[in-house]
C-alpha cells in the first residue's frame, strides 16, 4: 500500500458502540473487541472489518452513515471517545485514521445526540432538519435564461474569499453534535451568510434569514451561547463569525422586511 | 403573535435580549461600585452616608431602579426560557463526552453561575438594600441621613456574609468573562479590527470589577 508504514504494528482495540435498532426501541452501548487494525486504516475501514466479523458470526452490522469517504459529502458523523469526528481538529470521521489511536485503547462510538436528529438506527441519525432549513430558504431564485457573461457581476477578492470559506460548510452536523445546546446556529449561518455576502444573494437576504432561522427554531434546534464548541469541531473550520453575520442579517431584516405578521 | 413579539422570542432575538440587558447590567456595577469606592475614606461612614442618602432620593436615581429591575428580570427570565429550550434539545445525552477539549468552563456553566448571583443578590438586597428602602437603619446624630454604614460594618464582621461574598464576586468574574464578549457577539458586533480588544478588554472589565467588589468585604473584615 502506497504510504503505508511497514512498521507499524497491527492494534487490538475495544469498542463501545450505541446499538439501537429503529426509532422506537430504546438502544444501548455495547462492548466489541476488534483485533488486527492496521494503523493506516480509515477509522471508517476499522468500522467495516468489526463489521464483515459480525455478519460472518451471523449478527446484525453496526449501521453508520458514509458516502465519499474523502471528508468532501459531509455524510459521515459519529462521536468517537466525546468529540465530534474524533479527536483531531479539522477532520471528518472518514479521514480520521488508526494511526491516532493506540493499541489496547477502548474507544466510544455514539450517534450525534439532538432531540432535531433522530437515531435511525444505531449510528445512523435523521438530519433531513437541515434539509428542511436549506429549503426554507438557503438558495438564490433564478429565472432561467442566457447565461451571463463570466465576471458580469464585480465581486471583490475578500469578500468571495468570506463567502467561499462559508460556502465550505459540508452541512454534517458536527457544529450540532457539539453543541452543549444541540443548536444548529453554525450551520445555518454559513448558509444565510455565505449567500447575504454576494449580490446574487443579496436580492432575497431579508426573507432567507427569516425563514431560515424561522424553520431551525421549528426544527427544536437549541440557542447559541458562545462557547465556540461548534467552530472547534467543525471539520471544515467554518467561523464563528458567520453567526455574528446572521445575527446582524437577522436583527436588520426583521426590523426592515415587509413582513409585518 | 405580531412581527415584534415573534422576533424576541426566537431563538436569536433572545439572545439580544440577554445582550443588552446584561450589558446594561454591566453599566450598572461600574455605577455601583465607584459609589461603593467612598466606604474606603477614613471618615466614618460619613460620604457613603451621604451617597447612600441621595441614592434613596434622587429621582432619576428612583426611576432607573424600575430600569434596573426590568434588566435583571428580562436577563433572569430570557436565561430561563433558553436554558429550558437547550435542555430539550438534546434529551438524550452522551456515555462519553469531552466538552473541555472545545470550550471554556465558564461559557458551558453561564446558568450555574448566573443562579449563584441571583443567590447572592437575595442576600445582597436583604442585608442592606430593605433595611436602606423600607426602614430599620438608625439615624446619624446632627444629620439628616441614616447611617448605612454602620450596617455595612456590622455585616461584614460576619465570616459567612464575607466568604459568600467573595465567592459570588468570584462566580460574576467567570459570568462576565464569557458574557461580556459574548455579548457583542450575540449582537453582530464583530470586526478584526475591534472584537480582539474587545475580548482583552471584557476579561480586564470582570476581573476589576470583581475585585473591586470583593475587596469591600474583606477590608471591613481584616482592617476596620
Amino acid at each position: 500500500m502506497a504510504g503505508s508504514n511497514p512498521n507499524a504494528k497491527p492494534m487490538d482495540l475495544t469498542l463501545k458502540v450505541w446499538r439501537q435498532k429503529n426509532r422506537e426501541t430504546a438502544g444501548a452501548m455495547v462492548t466489541y473487541p476488534v483485533k488486527g487494525i492496521s494503523p493506516d486504516m480509515s477509522f471508517l475501514e476499522m468500522l467495516d472489518v468489526l463489521n464483515e466479523d459480525l455478519l460472518r458470526s451471523g449478527q446484525d452490522p453496526i449501521a453508520f452513515d458514509h458516502d465519499c469517504r474523502e471528508g468532501i459529502c459531509g455524510m459521515c458523523s459519529l462521536y468517537i471517545n466525546g468529540r465530534p469526528h474524533g479527536p483531531e481538529r479539522g477532520t471528518t470521521t472518514c479521514q480520521l485514521h488508526m494511526r491516532h489511536f493506540n493499541d489496547g485503547d477502548t474507544i466510544t462510538i455514539e450517534p450525534w445526540r439532538a432531540a432535531a436528529f433522530p437515531v435511525h438506527k444505531d449510528l445512523v441519525v435523521d438530519r433531513s432538519a437541515f434539509d428542511r432549513i436549506q429549503q426554507a430558504g438557503g438558495y438564490v431564485s433564478i429565472n432561467t435564461g442566457g447565461v451571463p457573461d463570466a465576471n458580469a457581476i464585480p465581486i471583490g477578492k475578500s469578500i468571495a474569499d468570506k463567502a467561499f470559506d462559508a460556502a465550505t460548510c459540508i452541512g454534517c452536523g458536527a457544529c450540532v453534535a457539539a453543541c452543549k445546546n444541540a443548536s444548529a446556529m453554525l450551520f445555518v449561518s454559513a448558509k444565510v451568510s455565505q449567500l447575504a455576502m454576494l449580490p446574487q444573494g443579496k436580492v432575497e437576504a431579508k426573507t432567507r434569514v427569516e425563514n431560515m432561522v424561522a424553520q431551525m427554531d421549528i426544527e427544536g434546534f437549541g440557542a447559541c451561547s458562545n462557547t465556540g464548541a461548534c467552530a472547534a469541531e467543525c471539520p471544515v473550520g467554518i467561523s464563528l463569525e458567520n453567526i455574528a453575520i446572521m445575527n446582524r442579517e437577522y436583527l436588520s431584516a426583521k426590523a426592515t422586511s415587509e413582513h409585518v405578521a | 403573535m405580531n412581527w415584534f413579539t415573534k422576533t424576541f422570542s426566537s431563538t436569536i432575538g433572545r439572545k439580544i435580549i440577554m445582550s443588552i440587558t446584561g450589558l446594561f447590567l454591566c453599566s450598572f456595577l461600574v455605577v455601583h461600585l465607584v459609589g461603593n469606592l467612598t466606604l474606603f475614606r477614613q471618615d466614618g461612614g460619613e460620604a457613603f452616608n451621604i451617597y447612600s442618602h441621595f441614592m434613596a432620593n434622587n429621582p432619576i436615581i428612583r426611576t432607573m431602579e424600575f430600569v434596573l429591575v426590568a434588566g435583571f428580570l428580562f436577563h433572569i427570565y430570557d436565561a430561563i426560557v433558553l436554558t429550558r429550550r437547550n435542555k430539550a434539545a438534546r434529551p438524550v445525552g452522551y456515555a462519553n463526552s469531552h466538552p473541555e477539549q472545545n470550550s471554556t468552563w465558564s461559557s458551558r456553566n453561564m446558568g450555574l453561575l448566573g443562579t449563584i448571583i441571583l443567590v447572592f443578590l437575595l442576600v445582597h438586597l436583604w442585608n442592606f438594600f430593605v433595611p436602606a428602602r423600607f426602614g430599620g437603619l438608625e439615624g446619624v446624630p446632627n444629620a439628616e441621613y441614616l447611617n448605612l454604614y454602620s450596617e455595612v460594618v456590622l455585616a461584614f464582621k460576619n465570616p459567612i456574609y464575607v466568604g459568600l461574598y467573595v465567592i459570588s464576586m468570584i462566580a460574576l468574574a467567570y459570568h462576565l468573562i464569557h458574557g461580556f464578549q459574548s455579548a457583542f457577539q450575540s449582537l453582530g458586533l464583530t470586526h478584526k479590527k475591534y472584537t480582539p480588544f474587545i475580548q482583552k478588554f471584557g476579561y480586564a472589565f470582570s476581573v476589576l470589577i470583581c475585585l473591586g467588589f470583593a475587596a469591600i468585604p474583606l477590608y471591613f473584615f481584616f482592617f476596620v
